[in-house]
């Protein structure tokens, strides 16, 4: 069986480059199942997609813990815990990442010892928002990764998943899928199908018996107050919403529409963004009756990240 | 035919497409909201005849629904987690006009603390209300069942309200192949709905769920319901032997896999039991004599085919994706229950697990055969045992610590 796991924020795409190789893998006579994983939906969360492949009936089910493939459309995950990006990464694991930094940093960074390959995204194929279509992309270079997925049955899946979108969708993600199946033709089927270990050995679970604690320590509460201040939800954003305050005429839509709260008015009434926790929705951009919101790609600035 | 990759929330709305449900009340709720999405669009394509209604809440939704089912029309909707307890007065009441639609849970644990991710807590808090449950393991099983669970709540025997349960994300969001019947296939096997003498018409008004007091007259009214329900075994078995003729599937009440000559036995209900059933493979290919029963209707609860299950097997391991708080495990209740009056019962183990969602490894499913072993040669259970790992611990009290830091930051401000 193939197992694969992709890692990414809310918005690149990744469900959606999950069921296309699911659906490839389908085209080609496998037993599939892709599954997403995330919290309350929103943009610029790290999220998860999985897909299994095999030709047997696939009764596993729910999360992967030893993936065969792994692929990070956003290289910011990977020095985020919460991201698990690194959970059950062995030696054997192939590792994909969205990057323009060096693959070595990366492996030296990471004390990884498998084969990390890399998918640069400046030159990445765009799309018509100007954005790199990433999820295209890394679905192109895993098809090719995993070494049954043929060109046709890649273009037949982002036929079918994207088609509701119409043609200019299709075409260019088409496109960078295609770019990245064949930069990456030298590492054609480098991903391999696991052999199980054998039920006879296996490490058992370190269960415990839950010790009883009194309330003050096991109800479920956060003992402090505004702690939703210290969570930089800022760093969500994919894309920003900028006020062009010279168009604005204070009709504060977006102030009463933006539902974390973020956008204020000053004393003569104009809106601002607190950026440090706008989560980049573009709710206030499709309220604005002036259209006078525009949404930019967020720049990366050095040290963000961490 | 055709096969096609589904979420489970799409094979349920498939379901309720092809049993061609005239009526749709809705209410939006994670993980169920995809269902009456994809209804919602193919209403507005014309690709299927319903009526839809958005209600102000689940309480009024089941209300529509049980009221609408009345006039004689064939109804759809789904709810999931606290949408199904904010409806529970209505989930009784409904069940007791013997109003027979369609409810697709989608199963996700209870707050608080509030989450998304799924157990059974939710469904079983309507364990006693009337409603027959289905639970699916399977996306195929979600569509197959939705279209067996309106020949069973349709059924003069029968005459109540279906919840068919998937699990939300491990099904309602995962895609797997499934087979979606042709439609005049589905017409043959599910005819219109024939309410009878139970219609309600605005010409010919009638009182649905009429107020009796004394008790006598109430005691008469709720067994009539009870039987009604237990009806519903037989016609379970009729209605997926007709299915399978059709449509090529077998569906039984409780689901048995590999259990001949097993001597553990995985008992579970839930997308889950397909890890089980992973399980049951990987440990026959080493020898060991392990099988699952996999319960498919929870009510009414198949105690007769259980105990034939189970007889002569040495000893279960019932896995709970729930927790009755101040009890323990709801399936281990039924399953000891059902079996105390069987001869050479086999030792009985409790495992809680899945709880919110968490992940139950291939290893634990292997611990628990061991511990169910051991259990048989010492011919005694040890206690229930949470499927919670020390590490989980650590995590905890990690947290526990960042919250302590807070709090005395916090009154440093006071």
């Amino acid at each position: 069986m193939f197992r694969i796991r992709f890692h990414a924020r809310g918005g690149q795409g990744i469900k959606t480059a999950s069921r296309i190789l699911g659906t490839a893998f389908f085209l080609e006579g496998y037993e599939v199942q892709d599954f997403p994983r995330y919290g309350a939906e929103r943009r610029g969360a790290p999220i998860f997609a999985y897909v299994r492949a095999s030709k047997n009936t696939i009764n596993e089910r729910g999360i992967i813990n030893k993936p065969d493939l792994v692929i990070v459309t956003d290289d910011s995950l990977l020095l985020l815990p919460i991201a698990g990006v690194l959970l059950g990464v062995t030696e054997r694991t192939v590792l994909l990442i969205a990057t323009d930094e060096a693959t070595e940093l990366w492996k030296k960074r990471l004390n990884l010892q498998g084969l990390v390959l890399s998918i640069s995204t400046q030159a990445a194929v765009k799309g018509h928002a100007g954005l790199p279509l990433l999820g295209a992309v890394c679905v192109g270079a895993a098809a090719q990764l995993v070494g049954v997925i043929s060109k046709s049955a890649l273009e037949e899946a982002i036929h079918e998943q994207l088609q509701p979108l119409g043609k200019v969708i299709v075409e260019e993600n088409l496109a960078a899928a295609m770019t990245a199946y064949d930069q990456i033709e030298a590492y054609a089927g480098c991903t391999t199908e696991r052999e199980d270990p054998s039920a006879d050995s296996y490490e058992s679970p370190d269960w415990i018996d839950l010790p009883f604690e009194d309330a003050s320590t096991s109800a479920p509460y956060i003992h402090a107050a505004a702690t939703t201040l210290n969570v930089k939800t800022g760093l969500w954003r994919s894309l920003r919403p900028v006020i062009d305050l010279q168009q604005c005429n204070r009709c504060a839509l977006c102030h009463i529409y933006c539902p974390d709260g973020v956008i204020s008015l000053d004393a003569k009434g104009y809106p601002q963004i607190d950026y440090q926790h706008c989560k980049g929705c573009l709710i206030c951009l499709a309220q604005c009756p002036l259209h006078a919101i525009d949404a930019i790609p967020e720049p990366r600035q050095e040290g963000e990240i961490s | 035919m055709i096969c096609k990759l589904l979420t489970g929330n799409r094979a349920a709305a498939w379901g309720a497409r092809l049993a061609r449900a005239d009526y749709i009340p809705a209410f939006p709720i994670t993980p169920q909201t995809e269902i009456i999405e994809t209804i919602a669009h193919w209403i507005d394509e014309g690709r299927m005849d319903s009526r839809m209604t958005t209600l102000e809440s689940e309480h009024s939704m089941i209300t529509s629904a049980g009221a609408a089912v009345t006039t004689g029309v064939r109804t759809f909707t789904a709810t999931s987690s606290q949408g199904l307890l904010y409806g529970m007065e209505m989930i009784y009441t409904v069940a007791g006009w013997r109003a027979p639609f369609v409810l697709v849970n989608v199963s996700r644990a209870l707050s608080a603390p509030l989450t998304l991710e799924p157990d059974h807590n939710d469904v079983l808090a309507a364990r006693d209300s009337g409603f027959l449950q289905i639970h699916c393991a399977t996306c195929q099983e979600v569509l197959d069942s939705v279209l067996l669970a309106y020949r069973l709540g349709e059924d003069e025997k029968v005459r109540l309200p279906v919840i068919v349960n998937l699990d939300g994300f491990y099904l309602s969001f995962t895609r797997e192949p499934v087979e979606i019947p042709d439609d005049a296939k589905v017409d043959q096997f599910l005819p219109p709905y024939n309410p009878g003498e139970t219609r309600f018409r605005a010409g010919d008004p009638i009182s649905h769920g009429v107020a009796v007091l004394g008790g006598s007259q109430y005691s008469y009214f709720r067994y009539e319901t009870h039987l009604a329900s237990l009806n519903a075994l037989e016609i379970f078995e009729e209605a997926s032997k007709e299915f399978e003729e059709l449509f090529g599937r077998s569906y039984q009440p409780v689901e048995s896999y590999r259990t001949e000559d097993a001597e553990v036995i995985f008992f579970m209900m839930g997308s889950f039991a397909t890890k089980a059933k992973d399980a049951v493979d990987r440990l026959r290919s080493v020898g060991r004599k392990v099988g699952l029963l996999q319960p498919r209707l929870l009510r009414p609860f198949p105690v007769k085919a259980i105990v034939r299950a189970l007889a002569g097997k040495k000893g279960i391991a019932v896995i709970d994706q729930n927790i009755s708080l101040g009890k323990g495990g709801i399936l281990y209740t039924e399953l000891c229950s059902a079996l105390y009056s069987m001869a050479d019962k086999p030792v009985i183990v409790s495992f809680i697990g899945g709880l919110g969602g968490r992940d139950i490894t291939r290893e634990e499913f292997y611990e628990m055969v061991a511990v169910t072993m051991k259990a048989i040669e010492t011919g005694e259970a040890p206690p229930p045992r949470l499927l919670y790992s020390k590490e989980e611990l650590i995590q905890m009290k990690g947290l526990q610590s960042i919250a302590r830091v807070e709090q005395r930051k916090g009154r440093g401000k006071r």
